[in-house]
């Protein structure tokens, strides 16, 4: 290894982080072990210290907590005027976010990081609060007390037994430009809380006792010192590894995290966060979902989305897996991803479920072979609610019901038939049978009802004394039991049976739409497609409205397509849709961001950047989507983004191609243009400075000679200049087809008319059928320029004095017009090559190879087709066709 | 120069085409004011009474085709357009605001002398309201009195809408006439977008008046405006 050579990939990511961070504003974040050490009073000090630099800082939100000496800092702050909330009859004041935004002074202090917003602000969290300002270019000084940090949360109620709610996640420590530890020595905090000078909210205040212990605060100022030297430390890393000290190598970690929705998760999550921190290592987790299980509980979805949550936001990447056997899912997986420390919980199950069932711990401690694995305990001290399998809730429809008890009837019928020749026992096996076949059709209801029905029809008709319901022989009470056993194991297994059917069904509906969604977009071009098509299938799937949206030129969120898929978004759902593509995250419905929105936007990220937004407008049978739904919409959403992404890059290149051409063309055209506009500039130039010379008599004869000669090329200059603009024109598709209904003959006419002068006596024929249509559909001076270029292109390379013919047919729902020469013909295979651009036949005289070029354009824009070809006999014939269509009324006839 | 064919304005901001124009006119006989702007154009108008107005649609004050209708409503001095071709539209709708005549960029000495003269011409007739009953063009002869066409001494028969059109082209002879200003004389003005009846008895009217209608001599299509009816120069 190469010492001291820094990687050229570390400094760009270094690079890039700080281009970023130059563009948000810096975070500072004044860090304590405790309220009370001061950090607010250490805020202020540096704000006042910054002020009389001359920076711009203002005060967003500070609690002083009345006292004195914190007042006295704060003086001479500009305040920016708090946001006044009514919340159930009290009123709270929060940080006004848009005044701040919209005063983008360089500094603003923010107090209290870990605070909750009150509801109906635009964030939960404040931190959130703070993003924004930070991407706004806007630097924060803000406070923190080291158990607000999530991945700490635990490990601090373990110490104090105060479990703290409010929590913000690690990344924003890493985030944070600067950290300054507000370190005071237990002693002194606990002198002054003596002295009142602690605030301590009222709600806290009963277990302030507990909390300001000697050695609570003890481990907390150790924690915040440890985590304050870690970050140093990362710091340190990075420096050193940019400068290219290189001693200490990257230990390529990599951890994964087991986790469901039992709470215990939650620890198992913070661990983990725990040891990718102190190993600098990457960190997954993973959930691992059965489908063979029965459909979990709204309850523990629920669970599971926030435990994937809390990951994600300490910095993991999750995964949901599926498999029958979890273990070797977990260890694939893990291989797969080169993972070298797996973390899984202590199994909190009874024993004899291992024995019976196997146990997972076991299997994957055993089939770890190089991999780590940590077993982590589970917190006794929190209720574990055991999460309930239950089948999904649907009601029964009458006809199962009746089905029911049709299927008991039918069952009585049946034994009773076989009565004289089987046991009355071989009975119950028949309405076992029936208890089967309704389980198998109707809900859970229905199945119950026919199992009772069923005992009780089988007492009532087959047990003696009959037709009663009571027992003479005891043994039966063994038959009934055994019955009713048998037939509520058989009703649960067959309803579970067909619950997990259901449930793979709709895994396999949503992994088909997924699949042909994929499909689809492979296909289409062009964002207006793409998204309509992405918008029309996560509309299918989740039975909810989509819509898809993708920003203009400006950033701005626009709609490229609409259909019945999609709905409207007002200001506000706009608003939130801008948020979300603007800071990368979702938000809206079920998020933590503006979730008070009637729908929930997830960013379109792409590979290179953000392409777009989803909205997704639930129906009118959900209220909002599970973590589950939000992963599926969010996979539609990753195809639909890379497709956008595909369409943009393709567009764009289509676009520098086009740029590319039309400089080349650019080029070709002031190389032409210089050229073949000099050629006759000299002459006239030449002939014009001739007559001016004054010492020199010419005849007569010279002098008309010359002035011709200047006539003749300025002409010459016209034409070229009418076809260079033309062509411009056409090429920046200004010229519209104005087609209007007229004889041919009459633009013929017009043309001849034009060009008589330079026709002289050349030999013309016209040969026009006064059978030809009477009016023909296209635009008069388009179509006049084409006959002029044809004439003029036909003047110019045939030999005077050899005939022209100009003819016109009716050939195909076409009218075809032919000019023909005699002249020297188009050079073999040059057919279709005249018709391009700067293309000019050999001669003299020749213009800049645009005439046929313009030709074509026009005559294509008119929805016909030009071609030319040599003639038999010598010569060349040009051969334009237009279509006809439908004759317009005509005036009635006079007379 | 002993002879006065009368007095020009000419209306044009460009100093080159001003000095062609003067160059040639007046080597022709004409008296000539010159004007760099509209509003001078007006002013002119106003002080010197000119027997035509020449002028540019591309003028850097005025809009060329608000200029003529500022003209129309005080005088009826024959007034010629001179436009460039990316001001095609412009034309028309001059032509429509009662300009007499227009020019497309570049034109030669002969066809801006050939359409003063014939300004002047209808300015003269009328002025003196005289009007001869007789039009005579190379071999066609039309009597305004009786109505009646003859082509090499043959009488033609017209419908009335033919002779109609035939007459307001002879009333504007040498002159263009736009689509717009034809259908309304000869149809009313309820029929002024209706070019298609125009084109069909301009049609009917070339294949009685004219030996090849591809190649017309006296009803002279002109691309996109209208048409004129070609006199001598």
């Amino acid at each position: 290894m190469e010492e001291g050579r820094p990687d050229p990939e570390l400094i760009l990511a270094q690079l890039r982080m700080e281009e970023e961070k130059n563009r948000e504003g810096q975070l500072k974040i004044f860090f304590g072990a405790a309220p009370g050490v001061g950090k607010t009073y250490a805020m202020l000090e540096a704000a006042r210290q910054k002020l009389a630099d001359g920076i711009d800082v203002v005060a967003g939100m500070v609690e002083t907590h009345k006292r004195k000496e914190t007042e006295e800092l704060l003086k001479g702050l500009e305040l920016i005027p708090r946001r006044q909330v009514e919340y159930r009859g009290t009123t709270l004041s929060e940080l006004d976010l848009d005044r701040a935004l919209e005063r983008k002074p360089a500094i603003i202090l923010v107090d209290e990081l870990a605070h909750t917003n009150a509801t109906e602000s635009r964030h939960k969290k404040r931190w959130q609060d703070i993003y924004e300002l930070l991407g706004a270019g806007i630097s924060v000084y803000t406070t923190v007390n080291v158990q607000h940090i999530e991945s700490l949360n635990d490990v601090i109620a373990q110490i104090t037994g105060i479990r703290v709610r409010e929590t913000i996640p690690d990344f924003l420590l890493d985030r944070a430009d600067e950290i300054e530890l507000i370190d005071l020595p237990p002693g002194d905090l606990l002198q002054r809380l003596r002295e009142g000078k602690v605030y301590v909210s009222e709600l806290a205040a009963r277990a302030k006792e507990s909390f300001f212990r000697r050695g609570n605060l003890l481990a907390l100022r150790e924690l915040a010192l440890r985590r304050t030297a870690e970050r140093v430390d990362a710091q340190m890393q990075t420096y050193r590894e940019v400068k290219g000290v290189r001693e200490v190598w990257p230990a390529g970690e990599r951890i994964l995290v087991c986790i469901g929705p039992n709470p215990l998760s939650i620890r198992l999550i913070r661990a983990a966060k725990r040891m990718a921190a102190g190993l600098r290592a990457e960190w997954i987790a993973v959930h691992i979902e059965a489908p063979s299980k029965v459909k979990p509980s709204e309850e523990d979805l629920r669970r599971l989305s926030e435990h994937m949550r809390l990951a994600e936001s300490l910095g993991a990447e999750t995964a949901t897996l599926s498999s029958h056997k979890a273990s070797e899912k977990i260890l694939s997986y893990a291989r797969d991803r080169n993972v070298t420390k797996i973390i899984i919980g202590k199994p909190t199950h009874p024993l004899w479920k291992d024995r019976l069932f196997g146990s997972l711990l076991d299997e994957v401690v055993r089939g770890s072979g190089k991999i780590d694995v940590y077993v982590i305990t589970g917190d006794t001290s929190e209720p574990v609610p055991r999460p309930v399998a239950r089948a999904a809730p649907q009601g029964a429809s009458i006809a199962e019901w009746l089905l029911s008890l049709a299927s008991v009837a039918a069952c009585t019928g049946l034994a009773a038939l076989m009565r004289p020749l089987f046991n009355p026992v071989d009975a119950a096996m028949v309405y076992i049978l029936g208890i089967m076949v309704i389980a198998s059709k109707a809900g859970k209801g229905p199945s119950v009802l026919s199992t009772f029905l069923s005992v009780a029809s089988f007492d009532f008709f087959f047990v003696p004394p009959f037709y009663t319901f009571s027992v003479s022989d005891a043994r039966y009470v063994l038959t009934f039991f055994v019955m009713f056993a048998v037939a509520s194991v058989i009703s649960r297994l067959t309803l579970r049976v067909r619950a997990q059917a259901d449930a793979a069904r709709q895994r396999e509906r949503r992994t088909a739409a997924l699949y042909s969604l994929s499909r689809k977009l492979v296909h289409e071009r062009g964002i207006e497609n793409l998204s309509s098509i992405a918008a029309r299938h996560i509309s299918d799937v989740f039975s909810s409205h989509v819509v898809v949206l993708v920003p203009d030129e400006g950033g701005k969120l626009t709609v490229p397509a609409t259909g019945p898929e999609t709905f409207a978004l007002d200001q506000k759902e706009m608003s939130v849709a801008q948020w979300a593509f603007d800071h990368r995250q979702r938000a809206g419905l079920g998020t933590d961001t503006l979730s008070g929105a009637k729908a929930l936007y997830i960013p379109l990220g792409a590979a290179s950047k953000t392409v777009g937004v989803i909205g997704v407008l639930p129906g009118p049978t959900q209220e909002f989507f599970d973590q589950e739904q939000v992963h599926v919409v969010e996979s539609f959403a990753n195809q639909t983004a890379m497709a956008i992404e595909r369409a943009m890059v393709s567009e764009e290149a289509q676009q520098s191609l086009l740029k590319a051409e039309t400089e080349e063309l650019r080029n070709t055209l002031l190389s032409s243009v210089s050229h073949d506009l000099r050629t006759p500039l000299a002459a006239i130039t030449g002939a014009a400075t001739t007559l001016m010379q004054k010492d020199v008599t010419l005849k007569a004869s010279e002098q008309l000679e010359l002035v011709q000669t200047i006539h003749e090329e300025a002409e010459h200059l016209n034409q070229i200049i009418r076809n260079v603009l033309d062509m411009t024109r056409l090429d920046a598709g200004a010229i519209t087809v104005k087609k209007e209904w007229q004889p041919f003959e009459e633009i013929v006419g017009a043309v001849l008319n034009r060009l008589s002068e330079r026709l002289g006596d050349r030999p013309l024929k016209t040969n026009l059928p006064e059978d030809l249509p009477l009016l023909v559909s296209f635009d008069p001076l388009l179509i006049e320029q084409v006959l002029m270029n044809l004439l003029d292109n036909s003047l110019k390379y045939t030999p005077e004095g050899t005939p022209l013919e100009i003819s016109a047919f009716v050939k195909d729902g076409e009218i075809v017009m032919e000019l023909a020469d005699r002249g020297p013909g188009i050079p073999e295979g040059e057919e279709e090559r005249i018709f391009e651009k700067f293309v000019r036949g050999s001669g003299s005289g020749g213009g800049i190879g645009l005439g046929l070029t313009i030709c074509r354009a026009i005559i294509t824009a008119h929805g016909g087709s030009i071609t030319a070809e040599n003639r038999p006999g010598g010569g060349a014939v040009f051969r334009f066709s237009l279509p006809l269509g439908e004759q317009p009324p005509l005036p009635e006839p006079e007379d | 120069m002993a002879e006065d064919n009368g007095l020009i304005l000419l209306i044009e901001d460009e100093p080159q085409m001003r000095r062609f124009l003067r160059v040639t006119l007046q080597s022709n006989g004409y008296r000539l004011v010159e004007a760099p702007t509209g509003q001078e154009g007006l002013m002119q108008a106003t002080t010197r009474s000119p027997d035509v107005v020449l002028l540019d649609l591309g003028l850097p004050d005025i809009d060329g085709i608000d200029l003529t209708r500022r003209f129309r409503e005080w005088t009826e001095v024959p007034v010629i357009i001179i436009s460039a071709r990316e001001q095609e539209e412009d034309k028309i709708r001059a032509l429509d605001a009662g300009a007499d005549d227009y020019l497309t960029k570049p034109f030669g000495a002969g066809e801006l002398l050939a359409r003063i003269r014939v300004a002047l011409r209808h300015s003269i007739l009328r002025q003196t309201g005289q009007k001869d009953p007789v039009f005579v063009l190379d071999e066609l002869r039309v009597d305004l009195s009786t109505r009646q066409v003859f082509l090499k001494e043959m009488e033609i028969h017209l419908t009335p809408i033919e002779y109609r059109l035939l007459a307001v082209l002879i009333r504007n002879a040498g002159k263009v006439v736009t689509h717009t200003h034809l259908l309304k004389e000869v149809w009313g003005p309820v029929y002024a977008e209706q070019t298609q009846y125009l084109r069909v008895y301009m049609a009917q009217l070339r294949r009685k008046l004219e030996t090849d209608p591809a190649r017309p001599r006296f009803l002279i299509n002109e691309p996109g405006v209208g048409y004129r009816l070609r006199i001598s120069a």
